[in-house]
């Protein structure tokens, strides 16, 4: 604590020199955001009522800027943390906080910061309120422009673990650096067309933890105590198209999430996008191979993450085909691809009228990898070998979708979706219901309707149909908005093809919220259903609940 | 712990009592890439002394996306009477980010195209969801925000445009 203080007063003076050249100015930003839910019993949905009967989570940023110097303070209170929220959620007090210097061609951080490394998949620490992630590194971090269009990154530090009135760091080391060169502007030459660009990027990442060692067969094998992981990538742009790829690498590192075997890691990623007016494709192919990195080997799920491996499916918007079965990456293997479409029909077309009309088209397919498992001593050590850059034979997911947006008259809106799924819930396990492979198709169907230049109508009815798991369910959502201000809203989702008949539930809520600027106040009543609950390319399960609740936002 | 806290309460309350009157609403600086792979430094984000208009919004969010092609509708005109300059500053992480350049290309959006892939500069605005519309007026400094998008909203934004240029 006393690095903090001391840079304060080092902030402090410097600020006052500059007070006399009069130039910078300081701004004040910050935000505060507040979640109260109040829980009653509901058997039929599962839902539980804690001792406490409610429960808040909040927090608050306010961040300090003078000219090239900054401080920040995040205040947190989780009193209790809301049901579902991952474990480490406790009290009231300082969660986060840093100081920074920033000019031109440094910038300096010390104390808590966020990072990514080229696309994630060696670092990336970030913060994600609704969903209880904050892998915030605690230590310093020095972001530095030596030459035009040359960047250089370095991390030094540990990561959250938790918050109990206080940070609570993770016992590991995280180090690495980033150099990333923009070859068109290190030599402007090169691109006389100002259409042609390749930017090369390379990191380099190590853990420590203290030693240990680890019993298997009737042998003691020592663990690794630094665990180092390198990456390369390079993405290449030539007007309308681009292609972009990254490999990473990881030493051994056994840890709790392969069972602690010694065999390497190993992540490719690779993009090629081309798009010009109207049109948009974009392809993917992701492989994983034993790319579980924490800062500590013991720890599971949510906890230390140093690398993101995002799923390689769409993310979902509608209701239904968001929360039931979203996939998740396996984060020990798999291997998939993705195509998606874009298409715009003009306006004034056949099939464009005289708005134009947008349709898409995404698929996804995800599998395991096509490995043999080793037998013996060898299978006790090293686990497995991979024999191709191919498909292995279990399934994971497909995703099949196609969306067609159309606005009709300057009053009318519509969309038309259909989803084909066949999800894997052993490789993704977002039921407990059912095991194995659910197939379902969904059909969703929105229409808004602009009353007048403030009031507009809107309604979304979807459905799911699979005979696997939980069965058909429907969802209906009304909306009525009186801008700027007020949203009325209503969802009920409708569990009727449940082979329980008792299981055959209306999950019915209601929610009033008020913004104003950068306020926005939300109160809401109803039934929750269990479900799987996502912020971009991160989700966390929920759980069912039945009660009120209240939410506040506001930024500054 | 305490020493922090009184350490930083310390530093702002000096300089909100001095410099009360000189304190702006300006950009905090992060360095992002357009959508061309380009670093560009938030902090320097300008228009010629004319408005801009920053909006967050993600592949994923369907508000977000409503509310930027309504706007994209009326930028011609918002930007012949205003001469203001639209930011949309997408925050999709890795799962989606590939999707922005095809998606806006598709629906033929004219903003400059930021990628704000790790929540960086959405969060040192004090954003806490999408979408999240800031208008800064022709000094750079932050005049109105709005979160959220409900059909309707765009004449909000338009007044608030009129207000920023007004004399």
């Amino acid at each position: 604590m006393r690095y903090f203080l001391i840079l304060s007063v080092g902030l402090f003076l410097c600020q006052r020199s500059f007070a006399q050249q009069n130039t910078p100015k300081g701004q004040l930003h910050g935000n505060f955001a507040m979640m109260w839910q109040q829980y009653n019993e509901d058997s039929i949905i599962g839902a539980r009522v804690p001792d406490a009967k409610s429960a808040l989570n909040s927090y608050g940023n306010i961040t300090y800027t003078y000219g090239d110097f900054s401080a920040g303070v995040r205040f947190e209170s989780y009193q209790n943390a809301l049901l579902g929220f991952p474990s480490g959620f406790n009290g009231t007090g300082i969660g986060s906080r840093y100081v920074r210097y920033n000019n031109d061609n440094l910038d300096v951080t010390v104390g808590n910061f966020y990072e990514q490394f080229g696309n994630g998949m060696i670092l990336r620490s970030y913060w994600e309120p609704m969903l209880g992630i904050d892998n915030a590194l605690d230590g310093m971090r020095v972001l530095w422009k030596p030459y035009r269009g040359v960047y250089v990154k370095g991390i030094y530090g540990n990561q959250r673990a938790a918050f109990d009135s206080r940070l609570i760091n993770g016992p590991g080391l995280v180090r690495g650096f980033d150099t990333e060169v923009s070859l068109k502007e290190v030599f402007p030459r090169l691109d006389s067309s100002g259409r042609f660009n390749i930017t090369l990027g390379g990191s380099f990442v190590s853990k420590y933890e203290a030693g240990q060692t680890i019993e298997k067969g009737n042998e003691v094998f020592e663990l690794p105590q630094n665990v180092g992981s390198w990456a390369g990538r390079m993405q290449i742009e030539y007007g309308d198209f681009q292609i972009n790829g990254e490999y990473v690498k990881k030493i051994n590192d056994p840890n709790a999430d392969n069972g602690f075997i010694y065999r390497e890691g190993q992540a490719m990623l690779i993009n090629a996008g081309y798009s010009k007016k109207g049109l948009g494709i974009n392809l993917n192919g992701k492989l994983v191979d034993n790319m579980a990195f924490r800062s500590s080997r013991d720890a599971l799920l949510f906890e230390l993450p140093i690398n993101f491996l995002p799923a390689i499916t769409k993310q979902h918007t509608y209701n239904l085909a968001a929360t039931l079965y979203p996939y998740a990456t396996v984060i020990n293997g798999e291997n998939g691809y993705s195509a998606e479409v874009y298409y715009t029909f003009k306006k004034k077309s056949a099939l464009g009228g005289k708005y134009g009309t947008n349709i898409s088209l995404n698929f996804a397919a995800v599998n395991s990898l096509d490995t043999t498992q080793l037998v013996g001593r060898e299978g006790m050590i090293f686990g497995y070998e991979r024999n191709s850059l191919g498909f292995g034979t279990s399934k994971y997911v497909r995703d099949f979708n196609v969306e067609l947006k159309k606005k009709i008259s300057n009053d009318w809106y519509m969309a038309l979706t259909y989803y084909y799924f066949e999800f894997n819930t052993l490789a993704t396990p977002v039921t407990q219901d059912f095991k194995g492979i659910v197939y379902a198709d969904i059909f969703v169907g929105e229409v808004q309707y602009k009353i007048n230049a403030k009031n507009t109508m809107r309604i979304e009815l979807q459905n799911l149909q699979t005979e696997q798991d939980k069965g058909d369910w429907a969802t209906v959502v009304a909306e009525y908005t009186l801008s700027p201000h007020w949203t009325f809203s209503l969802i009920d989702q409708y569990n009727y093809g449940n082979t329980n008949p008792d299981a055959r539930v209306h999950y019915l809520y209601g929610a009033v919220a008020y913004s104003k600027g950068s306020n926005r106040l939300s109160i809401g009543y109803g039934k929750r259903r269990e479900g799987i609950f996502c912020i971009g390319g991160v989700c966390r399960a929920v759980p069912a609940s039945n009660g009120i609740e209240i939410t506040l936002s506001s930024s500054f | 712990m305490k020493k922090t806290l009184f350490a930083l309460a310390a530093l702002i309350a000096f300089h909100l009592s001095s410099y009360a009157q000189s304190t702006t609403n300006a950009l905090p600086n992060v360095q992002l890439k357009d959508i061309n792979g380009k670093t560009v430094d938030t902090g320097k984000l300008s228009n010629d002394g004319k408005p801009i208009l920053i909006c967050f919004w993600a592949t994923w969010c369907a508000p977000c996306k409503k509310e930027l092609n309504t706007y994209s509708d009326l930028y011609e005109k918002w930007a012949e009477e205003t001469g203001v300059k639209i930011y949309a500053v997408s925050i999709d992480d890795q799962r989606t980010s590939t999707s922005v350049k095809p998606y806006i290309n598709s629906v033929g959006w004219e903003y400059e195209i930021l990628m704000d892939v790790n929540k960086a500069f959405f969060q040192a605005l004090g954003g806490n969801t999408p979408p999240h519309t800031f208008l800064l007026n022709g000094k750079g400094e932050i005049v109105w925000q709005h979160v959220g998008y409900t059909s309707g909203d765009e004449t909000e934004v338009y007044e608030q445009l009129l207000k920023a240029v007004a004399p």
